[in-house]
């Protein structure tokens, strides 16, 4: 019993519903937002300190044990992946100061971040297959408000796919707890672990085994991720950075307790039908990237690829590919976060978000170009940096089981990897600055003011946002036309936000730098994972 | 009993999908709620449908029903619920916003 282990939840939702009292205090909100998740960060830090010492960390809600409460588990793949999310979090919450807008902070802004963390932190830390579901939703329905806040149209669109694709999946996963709930008569995950290996898998358990996977690839974009690279692009670049370290991430880490702990029994049947979405994935992602031309488009399809290389190691599941997974994750999360961060500058620096439009920015901002750069290559897995040792041990664990085919289109992919983010960089930062990024902010803001002026002609209801939406308009046109007039003039990016880009991009140098003991903490998370028996006995033993 | 609850199911889900693919945003949302309802069904005839007093104490019965996937199904239902308001006033937004609550026009703006 440890009353530690729920703090990671507990701490985003009390400071969610603190801050529902201050809408319009916008720079107390963002104290309190900061200070709050701050506060998260020490708890996971501390959880992860004692899971490391002295091993699982249960705590049964209400004193009920295990298999008739709720328990929340802390093992030490769960508690490395809090900790790494509430951090990465805190970063995109030090981005969002600034740049998501005072109408945004005003309508909720900074409680919908935590309570999506809330529903983060509780998914990986809850150790009930229902629980996990209605977590799934606390930061589904976050997310939802999150992507739709601000309310313009390409945000309206990519919110309705969105919603309609997770309502599916949650309807799906809400029917696979009701098959696994009539065959073995249990929620808790480690009394289901035991239930399904005493029945033997095999029959109806593979089939539920397989809707599992297809619920948890729909949330994590394996294969299933036609939504996501239009969705991924509609919100602010804080929001997106968010949602590109996070919610793919709790979609995998669903995906790798259930095969690990769940169902394990019938490789043959489950991790075939992973292995083939991996390949799948990973191929399908290349070519998107291969194929866009808009800088958030080709890093969202870069999540996508990401997403098939951890799904590659789960598939393969020996212990080198499974300590691979838990490194590639934690490196994952802040090289996907960082780099969304620094995507996000480039288009506010460049006042374009398409290729062609962009040049030179180096001269302008080269901070922002070189760790643009050390991203980039961190993701593709060059040595010196973060991304190496994950794919290393991946790869290494594909060899071992002699999976030479999706070894090598991980390898594959990796290039693809590095040559699209390169060839943004080279784009973006290097040759001449094209007449394009003045004119198309113009363009933009004539658009804007247009959609602007047809709202104001129609005579709907909601006359509280259209005054909003006009004077938006209205500053963009001339800050459009401010800087068309002096093109040459640098537009600032701002200091502060250089600097928490900064920091990320050092921890991911430092993650590479460190890579011996990143592999020691992997090694320790993968020891759950190989061997699920002592996660049960931690948890069915009181 | 099982049986027959199970083609009723059945038969939502299949009604559920059939409107998802349709191209008015009305009938998606419908479509949904429909298939919410079946999965909720679901649940419950999942857990069995023997014969047995109503899960309270104070019946002093020789057998209850199964206490805990109505405990699953109603926290599914406000899910649902609160889920399907957003939905729907997303949906009215979207109308207004974009001028149209046809999936097919929506996407071919987006390609503009």
């Amino acid at each position: 019993m440890n009353n530690l282990v729920v703090l990671p939840l507990l701490l985003p939702l009390c400071t969610a519903v603190l801050l529902l009292f201050f809408k319009e205090r916008i720079q107390l909100q963002r104290i309190i937002s900061a200070a709050g998740q701050s506060a998260t960060a020490i708890a996971c830090v501390l959880l992860l300190v004692q899971t490391g010492s002295s091993g699982i960390q249960l705590l049964a809600m209400g004193g009920w044990a295990a298999p008739y409460g709720i328990v929340f588990t802390a093992d030490f793949f769960a508690a490395l992946l809090v900790t790494a999310a509430t951090i990465t979090a805190g970063f995109c919450l030090a981005f969002s100061f600034g740049t998501v807008g005072s109408e945004r902070e005003k309508f909720y802004f900074y409680p919908f971040f935590q309570f999506l963390m809330a529903g983060v932190n509780g998914s990986f830390l809850t150790g009930d297959l229902f629980n996990l579901f209605v977590c799934f939703e606390v930061l589904l329905i976050s997310s939802y408000a999150l992507l739709v806040l601000g309310g313009t149209k390409g945000q309206l669109r990519a919110t309705l796919s969105y919603m309609l694709i997770n309502i599916l999946s949650s309807t799906l996963f809400v029917a696979a707890v009701a098959y696994l709930y009539g065959v073995t008569g249990t929620l808790n995950m480690a009394h289901l672990s035991v239930r399904i290996a005493e029945a033997g898998q095999g029959g109806i358990l593979n089939v539920i085994a397989v809707l599992f996977l297809i619920v948890f690839s729909l949330k994590a974009g394996l294969f299933l991720f036609f939504w996501l690279p239009s969705a991924y692009q509609a919100p602010p670049p804080a929001v997106s950075a968010l949602f590109a370290a996070l919610l793919t991430k709790v979609g995998i880490y669903a995906l790798v307790r259930t095969f690990t702990l769940l169902f394990p029994g019938d490789p043959g049947v489950t991790h075939v039908w992973i292995a083939w979405m991996a390949g799948a994935t990973m191929i399908l992602g290349a070519v998107g990237a291969l194929a866009s031309k808009d800088v958030m488009r080709i890093l969202n399809f870069n999540i996508v690829i990401s997403v098939g290389f951890v799904a590659f190691g789960l598939a393969v599941a020996n212990e080198a590919s499974l300590q691979g997974v838990v490194f590639y994750l934690l490196h994952d999360m802040a090289a996907k976060a960082l780099l969304f961060l620094l995507g996000g500058m480039m288009i506010r620096e460049a006042g374009a978000d398409q290729l062609s439009a962009m040049g030179g920015l180096i001269s302008r901002a080269p901070w922002l170009g070189w760790m643009f750069l050390v991203a980039a290559l961190a993701a593709a897995g060059i040595p010196p940096l973060s991304g190496f040792g994950g794919k290393l041990l991946l790869l290494q664990g594909g060899l071992q089981a002699q999976s030479y085919v999706l070894t090598a289109i991980s390898l594959f992919s990796s290039l693809i990897v590095l040559y699209t983010l390169v060839r943004l960089f080279i784009k973006a930062f290097w040759g001449e600055q094209p007449a394009g990024p003045a004119t198309a902010v113009v363009a933009e803001a004539d658009r804007v003011s247009n959609a602007a002026a047809k709202t104001d002609a129609r005579t709907d209801a909601d006359a509280q946002t259209k005054p909003d939406v006009a004077a938006n308009a209205v500053a963009f046109a001339t800050a459009a036309k401010a800087s068309h007039g002096s093109a040459t003039q640098p537009r600032n990016t701002s200091r502060g936000h250089l600097v928490v880009a900064g920091v990320l991009c050092l921890i991911v140098v430092l993650m590479g730098v460190g890579s011996e003991w990143m592999a020691q903490a992997a090694a320790e998370a993968a020891r759950t994972l190989v061997d699920p028996s002592v996660y049960i006995e931690a948890v069915l033993k009181e | 009993m099982e049986l027959l609850l199970a083609l009723t199911i059945g038969i939502l889900f299949a009604v559920g999908v059939y409107m998802i693919l349709a191209r008015s945003l009305l009938r998606v949302i419908l479509g949904l709620s429909l298939l919410t309802h079946s999965v909720h069904l679901l649940l419950l005839t999942m857990s069995g449908l023997k014969a047995g007093a109503p899960p309270l104490l104070g019946e002093k019965a020789d057998s209850y029903v199964d206490p805990l996937p109505q405990a699953l199904i109603l926290t599914s239902i406000v899910i649902s619920f609160g889920v399907t308001s957003l939905y729907f006033v997303l949906a009215y937004k979207s109308y207004q916003k974009l001028g149209t609550d046809d999936t097919e026009q929506m996407r071919r703006e987006a390609d503009e």
